[in-house]
This record gives C-alpha cells, structure tokens and sequence, in this order.
C-alpha cells in the first residue's frame, strides 16, 4: 500500500502563500503566509470583511493570480494557470451572451473536439441537473440572475471540474432565489461528490452550506479561525445549535473588525 | 353571462388600427415636405426648382423611358449599377482589410504601437481631401472614386473593430480559460464573437460613408454613375434630373442599410439591446 493511499492527497493545498500588489508605486500586502488543506469532497467556506483577500486567495486557487510567494497544489500538483479541473463560479456570472443555455454549458466539453451527439449528451444532462431544460436555447440576457447562477454552475460540472471555486456566487440574488440556489448547491454536491471552495461574507450562508468555515482578517489577508461544522444535514436555519455557531463566527468577525476601528 | 358571449366576439374583430396607425405615422413627415415643395415652388414663382411632379415624371423617364426621350430617359440602370457596384467594390474591400486590422491591432500589442498612431494621423484628414491625390493615383476614371469609397468606409470599420475587441470583458477570458479555451480559439470562441456588435456598427456606419463618398468620387469625369447625372443635371440645368438622381441615391443606400440592419439582428439575436 502506497504512502498517497493510506493519507490521500488533498484536493486544494495551500502552504505559506502571501501575495503583495503594486497599486500606483505603492505595495499593498494582500495575503501574508496562508496555510490551508482542504480534503476531497469537503465544502469550505470562506469568510471574511471585503478586503480580507478572501477572493484573491480563490483567485490564486483557480491560477488566474499567481501567489507571490508560498506553493498551492491540487492533488499533490502545482497550480500553474487556469483549468478545467478547478472551475470558478463568478458573482457576475460571466456566461458567454452570444451562446444559449446549452451552448454554454457545454463551452467546455466543446473545446475537446468531442463527437457532436456526445457533446450534446453532456449538455443536455447538466442542463437537467440545474432545472432548465425549458430554457435550453434561451441567451443568458434572457434569464434572470438566479438562472444565469445555474448555467455558471452547469457550466463548469460539465467540464468535469473536480473543484468548485465559487467567488460570493449568490451575492447578487435576491433573499428567496439565494435560499432555493444553497439548497439545490447542496443537493448537487451531494449528487456529485464535487469539492466546493465558497466565498462569502454572509455568515449564516456559511453556517448553512459548509462543513468548515475559515474565518479571514484584513490588513493583511489571514486566516484567522478555522471552524469545522458538526451540525448535521439537512440544516435548519431556526435551530439553537444553528444559531449556537452563527453567533460564534459573528462575534469572531465583528471582534477583528472592531479591534481594529480601536486601534 | 353577457360578459361571457362577447368575449369571444371581440377575438375575432382584432383591432387593425395600430397597424394602420405604424404605416401611416413615418409618411406623415414625407408628405408634409412635399406638400411644403409644392406650395413653395407655386408661391414663389421660381423657375429654378421643378415641382415634385415634374421630379416624378423626371424619375419614371429616367427608369423607363416614353415621355422626354433624351441622353437619359432609360439610363437609371446603368447608372445604378456603376454606382452600386463601385459603392460595393470599395466597401467590401474596406471590410476586407478593416475587419482583420482591427481585430490585429486590437488584440496585438506590437502592431498596435506599430499601425495605431499612423491611422489617428491619418483619420482626421476628410476623405474628400484625397480626391487630388486619388485622380494622380489612378487616373481619371471610377477607380480613384472606389478608392474614395474605401477610404470613407475602411476608417469606420477599423476602428470600431479595434474598440469591439479592446471592450471584450475581462471575465470573458476568464471564464474562457478556466473552461479549456486559449490561444487562437479564445480568438475565434471569444473576441470574435464579443467584438461582433462593434464590428457591424463599423460596417453600418462605413456603408453610409460609402454612399456619400462615391457621389463626390462619380462628379469627377467620370461618365457613368448617380454622382455622374447629378453632375450633367447641375452643367445642364436640369434641376429635375440633379433631384431624380438624389432620390434614387436616398432610396437605394435605404434598402442597402435595411439589409445590413436585418444582417444585423441576425447576428446579433442573443443582444436584443442591439438590434436597430
């Protein structure tokens, strides 16, 4: 038995990254040596006041930004760029308006010369998977926001990604669309075992979805708390313990936020 | 229960009025400005200016022929034919060169640095400006008026191509890259489809340039063409005839434009903020 097999490599690790901008002459320190690992098939959430460097850390994640210094690997490899083992679920969508719903779910697949009736195949099933069979050849200027979600979301399955980076993917929506969008999140991470990486500054989104929570702090970006969630599945947002660990992540946000206004 | 009968009844006499009513709106104005013509000429007594009426007569001989029979009764074809196929030449090579230098200058750093200052040097010169150069290039002769029409539509068309594909939104490549697509078929997959919207307002717009420039090119010497009528008319006083020659040039960069119009929706069916 292999060493990689008794401890099975990580899906995400991340090790002493730190990442330093250059705005107008000045350096700024967004990221000072994070550490995190995240399992196969674990759903984290990543939280955190806006400029904690939350979205810069899934950035780094995905290979759009490149860590300035520091290693982050998949699966034991190092991330070099973007790909279609890690796809990001944008807050804008950024869905292709020239292509339908089906089209651009299958955008991925397209781009590996796949026999046409099997391309179709895959995206007709991810078009099910999200509920918009009906809006099959609709344009994303057709859908509303919490569709275009499903389309970002069917879009990078059907690539068989085997990460989902998902950068504040509901903070768009309206309160009732977020909620039915968590659930059927939920359900699909279940149905296909995929390993979700949540940004989010809303800390009982966080509660409801992850199985941990890393709580970041700004100036600069940190891990401060990391959090495993013991609640059990199906959650329910009125529950005590629910509310238990709510509470907790708050006053672990708001005593940073305020300590710092202090200073 | 009466509400319940008529119902049905109104379904069948489905009201026709707004379809009148988007027919007869866009003429009003038309109308007016002939009736104005028309009044105009009568009251003022001029000799200078043909009646509407006599432009029609003018237009019918110079399409069919059978009422003045002179040098130009029977001759529109022709003469819409020389125009129509210079305005296309010089616009479909303009297209030609235009679409494929902008997409290079918009996404290629070199050239840009390369060709860009040149172009903007070059742009504000008015295209009539080359009408002395143009003749010495090519002779007197349609080809200096081609030439005129390439400029005229080339500048339009480069440079909304470089604006389509300098626009594309960043989010695009990314989502692009992250889904497997780079190189030349992020070119072809992204910044061609993303500029597209760009790239017909360029043609639409250098078409109408066409237009204008290819009745200055045709007043040169040159013996055929609507620009070349428009000439004879004004040397020969023929005032109905400048204005027959107008009209046709009007009525045909119309239908020209409705077609790049319908060309435009489309291609452009997923952007209904597009569509004209």
């Amino acid at each position: 038995m292999s060493d990689s097999e008794r401890r099975p490599l990580p899906a995400i690790d991340i090790k002493g990254v730190s990442k330093v901008y250059s705005v107008g002459g000045q350096t700024v320190q967004a990221l000072r040596e994070v550490n995190l690992t995240i399992k196969k098939g674990e759903f984290a959430c990543l939280i955190g006041a806006s400029g904690c460097g939350k979205s810069t850390l899934l950035r780094i994640m995905a290979g759009f930004e490149t860590a300035s210094s520091g290693v982050v690997n998949m699966y034991g490899k190092p991330i070099v760029g973007p790909s279609p083992e890690r796809g990001m679920v944008f807050q804008d969508y950024g869905l292709f308006p020239w292509l339908t719903v089906k089209e651009n779910i299958g955008f991925g697949q397209r781009q590996r010369n796949l026999p046409k009736a099997k391309l179709n195949e895959i995206s007709a099933y991810y078009t099910d998977m999200v509920g918009l069979t009906k809006f099959a050849d609709y344009y994303p200027g057709q859908l509303s926001g919490g569709m275009k979600q499903r389309v970002a979301i069917a879009r990078v399955l059907a690539n068989d990604c085997e990460v989902l980076l998902m950068d504040e993917p509901f903070g768009a929506l309206d309160a009732l669309t977020r909620e039915k969008l968590q659930q059927d999140l939920l359900e699909i991470w279940a149905r296909t075992k995929v390993t979700v990486v949540f940004v989010t500054h809303a800390v009982e989104e966080a509660v409801m979805l992850s199985d941990r929570v890393v709580v970041m702090t700004a100036g600069p970006g940190r891990i401060e708390e990391d959090i495993k969630l013991a609640l059990a599945r199906p959650r329910d947002i009125t529950a005590i313990e629910f509310n238990q660990v709510r509470r907790d992540i708050t006053q672990y946000l708001s005593s940073h936020v305020s300590s710092k206004v202090a200073a | 229960m009466d509400t319940t009968v008529e119902l049905p009844v109104k379904m069948v006499k489905p009201d026709i009025r707004p379809y009148i009513k988007s027919w007869i709106t866009p003429l009003i104005v038309p109308l007016l400005l002939l009736l104005g013509w028309h009044a105009g000429v009568k009251v003022s007594g001029t000799q200078l200016i043909p009646l509407p009426k006599e432009v029609g007569l003018m237009l019918y001989d110079f399409a069919f022929g059978g009422i003045y029979d002179d040098a130009f009764s029977e001759t529109l074809p022709l003469h819409l034919w020389s125009s129509v196929t210079r305005v296309y030449g010089g616009f479909f090579a303009a297209a030609l060169v235009g679409i494929p230098l902008g997409l290079l200058i918009g996404r290629i750093k070199l050239i840009r640095d390369l060709l860009d200052p040149t172009l903007q040097l070059l742009r504000p010169v008015p295209v009539t400006a080359w009408l002395p150069l143009s003749m010495i290039f090519f002779g007197i002769g349609p080809n200096a008026a081609i030439f005129l029409v390439f400029l005229g539509a080339f500048y339009p068309i480069v440079f909304n191509t470089i604006f389509g594909v300098k626009a594309v939104d960043n989010r695009l490549f990314e989502a692009a890259l992250m889904l497997g697509c780079s190189g030349s078929s992020l070119f072809r997959q992204v910044v061609l489809p993303a500029a597209i919207p760009s790239i017909l307002n360029g043609l639409r717009l250098g078409h109408g340039f066409a237009w204008i420039l290819i009745v200055v090119g045709e007043m040169t010497g040159v013996p055929e063409g609507l620009g070349a009528v428009i000439m004879d008319g004004r040397m020969l006083s023929r005032t109905d005839l400048v204005i027959a020659g107008m009209t046709v040039i009007g009525i045909v960069g119309y239908v020209s434009d409705r077609m790049l119009v319908a060309l435009n929706n489309r291609l452009l069916k997923w952007s209904p903020q597009h569509h004209v």
